[in-house]
């Protein structure tokens, strides 16, 4: 039943300045998988799925040992470019960040920015990115307008699209439906699901019932530490921790 | 009760911040009017596009527009550049270190050294060691020189108001800084760092004292031929014109004229910038919503 592993933690201990966030991770993730990473605030769950696509490298200080890997290669390799390794895999944030373009604008900028001039090949793309993201049929007449016009909800999942048209392999959630309301929550879950037919996702969240409708692995991580990991139905119905446990059944966090 | 007392003080205190704003206003509107109503008599066609005539009593001040201009211009093309860079690399590039707080120190300190400073520092390094001579080249980049620490100042404060997330977003989509930076930051931070960079210059076009010993002359009755002409300039005349006459009381009307003039040139560039912002926003590349 488990896909092959498409990347993995070794050993991840992670440092800003002399503060380490990271502890000891060891953590694989599934190819065509939802893996959510769950635990209360400053647990270190963003901080780590930002590593999966270097993005800690934008702050200063940071500094990380072990390895991540992503189909046997070591992405933080230094011979590696941070900009091959973001265009295979993906990221959308937590809060909608939309570029102040147009709809089309936003989705044709990942393109243009890997070097594509054709314009009849961006266009379809478009239309493919925001038919897979769910959002086509609400703004085919205006493509043109600013994204920023876009409910936070549409927002979102012009994000997604925008992230889908670069053609990642693996696509990092960090809190997606962190300020959207329930009903554009559950459209970005079910987008999710339809999504890892062809993706590899991993989903960093706050809601433990999210995590329990949207994912396959699930990863508990408590003060730096991944506490557990495994299959969701066993962390959600049989935690072996006890810290697990008090977590999803919300005594702390 | 209570609660009439206390909609008296807040009115009170209203009042004298009104007080405030009203003063400020004031002393702008007296000297507008100081100037208008003084140097309106003379502006005509004539004193707009002639030189002085018979030492300096009569006729123009054209030289000293054009003059003005050529510093102004000058000034623009070395500290629009240069600043806007040093901006991009402070803010997007170095490191926040000792050395980049000591640079981001330093600059702010240049912002505070004396105009008259900036003209000795021109004379050392325009004038005699790059051989510029006296003249408009040479006043002009000391100009621009001063204007610089503005223009860095203004263009880092433009670069923080665009959002972390517009950088975040294009490096998640595999953009590299330079992509980043160029098609994510600039184009919302360029209209902040023109509008800084203008009143940066436009306050270098009134200053006297760093033209005064790197280029400006007493009185030329042509319009500079090369970069490496003096010239003469605006605040210089009308200093001249004020302090070093042989006839103050005879020529007065010609300096009100002549501030006039450069206090409409100096208003133009800020009107230039706020324009310039306005319709960069209305392009629709306003960020923030």
């Amino acid at each position: 039943m488990d896909n092959k592993i498409r990347m993995k933690a070794r050993d991840v201990n992670f440092y800003y300045g002399t503060a380490q966030i990271l502890n000891g991770i060891n953590l694989d993730i599934f190819a065509n998988n939802v893996t959510a990473i769950i635990g209360p605030s400053g647990c270190g769950k963003s901080t780590f799925i930002r590593l999966l696509n270097r993005m800690h490298e934008l702050v200063p200080n940071a500094r990380l040992e072990g390895s991540i890997t992503l189909d046997g290669s070591d992405i933080m390799a230094d011979a590696v470019d941070p900009v091959e390794i973001r265009r295979k895999v993906g990221m959308v944030f937590q809060k909608p960040n939309p570029f102040p373009k147009s709809i089309f604008e936003n989705i044709a900028y990942g393109l243009e920015i890997n070097g594509t001039r054709n314009k009849q090949f961006i266009e379809d793309k478009v239309v493919e990115s925001l038919k897979k993201a769910a959002l086509w049929h609400e703004v085919e007449k205006r493509l043109h307008d600013s994204a920023l016009r876009l409910s936070g909800g549409q927002q979102q999942r012009l994000c997604i699209a925008r992230c889908l048209a670069i053609e990642p392999e693996v696509i990092l959630f960090d809190e997606p439906c962190a300020s959207l309301d329930p009903i554009s929550t559950h459209k970005v879950e079910e987008l999710i699901l339809e999504l890892k037919k062809v993706y590899t996702i991993v989903i960093v969240t706050h809601n433990m019932q999210q995590a329990a409708r949207v994912s396959d692995h699930t990863g508990f991580f408590y003060m730096g530490k991944l506490v557990e990991f495994g299959r969701t139905e066993d962390i959600f119905t049989r935690p072996r921790e006890k810290r697990t446990e008090d977590y999803i059944t919300g005594r702390f966090g | 009760m209570k609660a009439g007392s206390l909609r008296v003080i807040e009115w009170l205190g209203f009042m004298a911040l009104r007080a405030c704003m009203c003063f400020v206003v004031l002393i702008l509107v007296v000297v507008f009017y100081d100037i208008i109503t003084k140097g309106i008599g003379i502006i005509s066609w004539e004193f707009l596009t002639q030189p002085p005539l018979d030492g300096m009593t009569k006729g123009g001040i054209f030289p000293a527009i054009i003059g003005t201009l050529f510093v102004t211009i000058i000034a623009g093309l070395l500290a629009v550049p240069l600043g806007m860079g040093c901006a991009i690399h402070l803010n997007e590039y170095a490191r926040d270190n000792g050395l980049t707080r000591f640079i981001r120190m330093a600059i702010r300190n240049l912002s505070g050294v004396p105009s008259i400073v900036y003209g000795l520092f021109g004379v050392a390094l325009f004038v005699e060691a790059a051989h510029f001579g006296t003249s408009i080249l040479a006043a002009g980049c000391t100009l621009g020189l001063m204007t610089l620490p503005v223009t860095i100042t203004a263009s880092e404060e433009a670069l923080k108001t665009v959002p972390r997330a517009y950088r975040e977003g294009a490096l998640a989509l595999g953009a590299t800084k330079w992509q980043s930076i160029w098609g994510n930051v600039l184009p919302y931070a360029v209209p902040g760092m023109l509008t800084g960079a203008i009143l940066g210059i436009s306050r270098a076009a009134g200053e006297t004292a760093p033209i005064l010993f790197t280029g400006a002359a007493f009185f030329l009755p042509d319009i500079p031929n090369s970069l490496f002409s003096q010239f003469m300039a605006l605040p210089y005349h009308l200093y001249i014109m004020s302090t070093q006459h042989h006839n103050i009381v005879l020529v007065r009307p010609i300096a009100y004229g002549t501030a006039l003039v450069l206090i409409v040139l100096v208003f133009t560039l800020n009107l230039a910038a706020v324009m310039l912002r306005y319709h960069l926003r209305k392009k629709g590349i306003a960020h923030g919503q």
